[in-house]
């Protein structure tokens, strides 16, 4: 016997108690929690996403579609940043003022040339206010996951108020299971010493958020 | 501590040693309180938190009643999506895919995220008898592998160490893993952090094949989930050309939909924030981002074993959040290690003795490592009814009865060393059903109260070392009830 076979026959013998009539959807989920916690309108909702970004160390930024370019060059050269790592599908005006080489997020690209570069510009594909996080799902103005990984400063876009959901229940019907998500709350962290948190391990341990207002 | 659980004293002897060490329980201390507050604000922000606890466990139910259907459902999503799954029954078995799949990748290292299955099965182990090196990349388990060391806490592995015990760690050992300690390294947890960044980095970079667990399975899309903080597992998920992920079978959850409870009852329970840092999710393999290879292994390892008990079933409920270890007093003061296994605390408690059976000395003894005080059942965002199942396995391990261990039906005998608690229930059962003998027995002893001693003699000492006797009163609730209120002669009549 395979050890699937082994382990589904295991199973199978565990459950002879389970009526044999009853389907999985016959033991009842009751889903009576809330899908969203607290009425808020959409500019409240805008408020409370940046409000706990910045609770968990993400520095936030505003601005609008016309001040994007000068702002995202700004905080670049704060930075000291000379290279720049970009999804394929990034909107080119966002960095057309930006005093940075440009480097193409590609395939052969290896990590040990990302851990050269100095941040990444992107946007993403939902922002979830309550919990102050960024869901990344690869989209093209988002590009490969390590692209938002491997550099140690990271620069969001997001679309407000578009982008912008209340809660985790709204998010997940907005994202595709077969795409690759990466959901983002904060610089990268640690609580393994003394159950203290401490910003700052693997991921970038700087991240800006920039809410764009569209 | 050395790098093993085999030969592990039983949970008294092994606690008792445990509690005598002063700075083991400071650090614990410390270390429970500042997140046991921090959970219970995160909590409180959710005024829904019974209704998402209550679907949590229900949701888990339904997986699990029907196990079967969502497993297989789980292996086609996988197999759709590009994945090659694996079935494991055992460690041993388990073990063996891992080594035959990292061996044909031709690789002699490979960079591990945190997981509890791979703690299980001993995999680290398993790879090293076969010529292959795996890193711990999760700082608290890189500070437990430095150390040669077990974990002592689900969520973090080195609770028991604290900053300078860490520091020192580095400084002596990190050298002849890779990159040394940089000069200087003080015992500011920024500054080790750092330090664990500069030596994991040049692993990251050059790794081929990474390892893992997951938190969740989605059985209708095939999509895995790990949820971490500081960018390891991120790291181990998509940098290397193969990944492999061992999870248990009881990490599946039926829909995408489903991930909307766990992810709001996971991170608040476990680390205390709205949100851990970062969560990502795959499925299978996408083309030209990540792993080109994937395989899952899923793993059973006991847990069909305790899926067959209708009580202790609901413990493969569990989410490995941790907050149980956190607000336990035996945790507080005994430490991670003394529990002999990854699962440490009141969940411990249940998921070894099922896991491996009651058999064991240890495992015979945990189920004991308990005050039954309820509080790991109060936290638990899928309403484990930890002190149910102790209470439960308590019985198991005196009176015996039938079990399934490995697949296989057995009638285990009764523990040895529970004589006088059998024969002291044996008598209170006989009382319990002659009420005349019971009576005559109660007024006996309220007469001779004064005589009574403060400490049992003979084999009950030791439990009376810690205890008070209950003091025996002057009349009986019954005598007293028939005297005051009482019409008949006899108790129990309908009159």
């Amino acid at each position: 016997m395979s050890g699937r076979d082994v382990v589904l026959a295991r199973v199978r013998r565990a459950l002879a108690d389970v009526p044999r009539g009853e389907g999985p959807e016959d033991w009842p989920v009751e889903r009576d929690y809330r899908r969203v916690h607290g009425a808020r309108t959409t500019a409240q909702t805008v408020e409370l996403l940046a409000e706990n970004l910045a609770d968990y160390r993400a520095i936030v930024h505003r601005c609008a579609a016309d001040g994007l370019p000068a702002l995202i060059r700004r905080l670049l050269a704060e930075r000291g940043a000379e290279t720049v790592v970009v999804p394929p599908g990034l909107d080119p005006a966002w960095l057309a003022a930006a005093d940075v080489t440009l480097v193409p997020d590609r395939a052969a690209q290896t990590a040990r040339e990302l851990d050269a570069v100095d941040s990444v510009v992107t946007g993403c594909a939902v922002a979830i206010a309550e919990t102050g996080t960024l869901v990344l799902d690869g989209g093209p103005d988002q590009g490969r996951r390590r692209i938002t990984l491997v550099p140690d400063h990271h620069l969001c876009v997001v679309r407000v108020p578009g982008q912008v959901v209340g809660s985790v229940p709204q998010a997940l019907p907005r994202l595709a299971p077969d795409r690759p998500l990466t959901w983002i709350s904060g610089p990268s962290a640690t609580s393994d010493i003394e159950l203290d948190r401490v910003e700052g391990v693997h991921g970038p341990r700087t991240l800006e958020v920039i809410l764009l207002t569209e | 501590m050395s790098g093993t659980y085999l030969g592990m004293p039983a949970f008294p002897r092994a606690a008792a040693a445990a509690t005598r060490d002063s700075r083991l329980r400071a650090n614990l201390r410390h270390a429970t309180h500042t997140i046991r507050d921090k959970r219970a604000k995160a909590v409180a922000e959710l005024d829904d938190w019974d209704r998402l606890r209550a679907a949590g466990a229900a949701v888990k139910d339904r997986t699990l009643r029907h196990l079967d259907h969502y497993l297989e459902q789980l292996e086609t999503a996988v197999t759709d999506a590009g994945g090659q799954v694996h079935w494991a029954a055992d460690a041993d078995e388990a073990n063996r895919i891992v080594t035959r799949l990292v061996r044909e990748t031709g690789e002699t290292e490979v960079v591990k995220v945190k997981s509890m299955a791979t703690q299980e099965i001993g995999l680290n182990e398993a790879l090293a008898e076969a010529g292959i090196r795996a890193y711990e990349t999760d700082l608290a388990e890189l500070i437990v592998q430095l150390g040669r060391d077990l974990p002592s806490h689900i969520l973090v592995p080195a609770i028991h160490r604290n900053r300078s015990e860490i520091r020192d760690i580095f400084r002596r050992e990190m050298a002849s893993w890779g990159r040394a300690a940089p000069e200087g390294l003080s015992d500011s947890p920024a500054e080790l952090a750092e330090a664990a960044r500069l030596h994991l980095r040049e692993k990251f970079l050059t790794a081929k094949v990474g390892i893992s667990g997951a938190n969740f399975m989605v059985a209708e899309s095939g999509t895995l989930v790990v949820v971490e903080s500081e960018g390891n597992g991120r790291m181990c998920l998509t940098l290397p050309e193969t990944l492999i992920s061992v999870v248990g079978i009881e990490k599946t959850v039926p829909t995408w939909q489903d991930l909307e409870v766990y992810l709001q009852l996971l991170p608040r329970s476990s680390t205390a924030e709205r949100m851990n840092p970062y969560t990502s999710t795959w499925t299978g393999t996408t083309d030209g981002d990540g792993p080109r290879t994937f395989h899952l292994v899923l793993l059973d390892n006991g847990r069909t074993d305790t899926l067959a008990d209708t009580v202790g079933r609901q413990a493969l409920r569990c989410i490995r959040c941790s907050a149980c270890l956190n607000v336990c007093p035996v945790y507080e003061r005994a430490g991670g290690h003394a529990y002999g296994s990854p699962y440490p605390g009141p969940i411990g408690a249940i998921l070894t003795p099922q896991f491996r059976g009651t058999e064991g000395t240890l495992e015979a003894s945990l189920p004991y490592a308990s005050s039954l005080c309820g509080a790991c059942y109060e936290v638990c965002p899928v309403a484990i009814d930890i002190p149910e199942v102790l209470v439960h396995l308590r019985e198991r391990v005196v009176e015996g009865g039938p079990v399934v261990r490995n697949g296989v039906r057995t009638v285990l005998r009764p523990a040895r060393g529970h004589a006088a608690e059998r024969a002291a229930m044996r008598a209170a059962g006989w009382a319990f059903d002659h009420p005349d003998a019971l009576r005559r027995g109660m007024r006996l002893a309220a007469r001779t109260r004064r005589l009574h001693p403060r400490r049992l003699p003979g084999p009950g000492r030791a439990w009376s070392d810690t205890r008070e006797l209950p003091a025996v009163p002057a009349e009986s609730f019954r005598d007293w009830w028939q005297r005051t209120r009482g019409t008949s002669g006899r108790e129990g009549s309908a009159e």
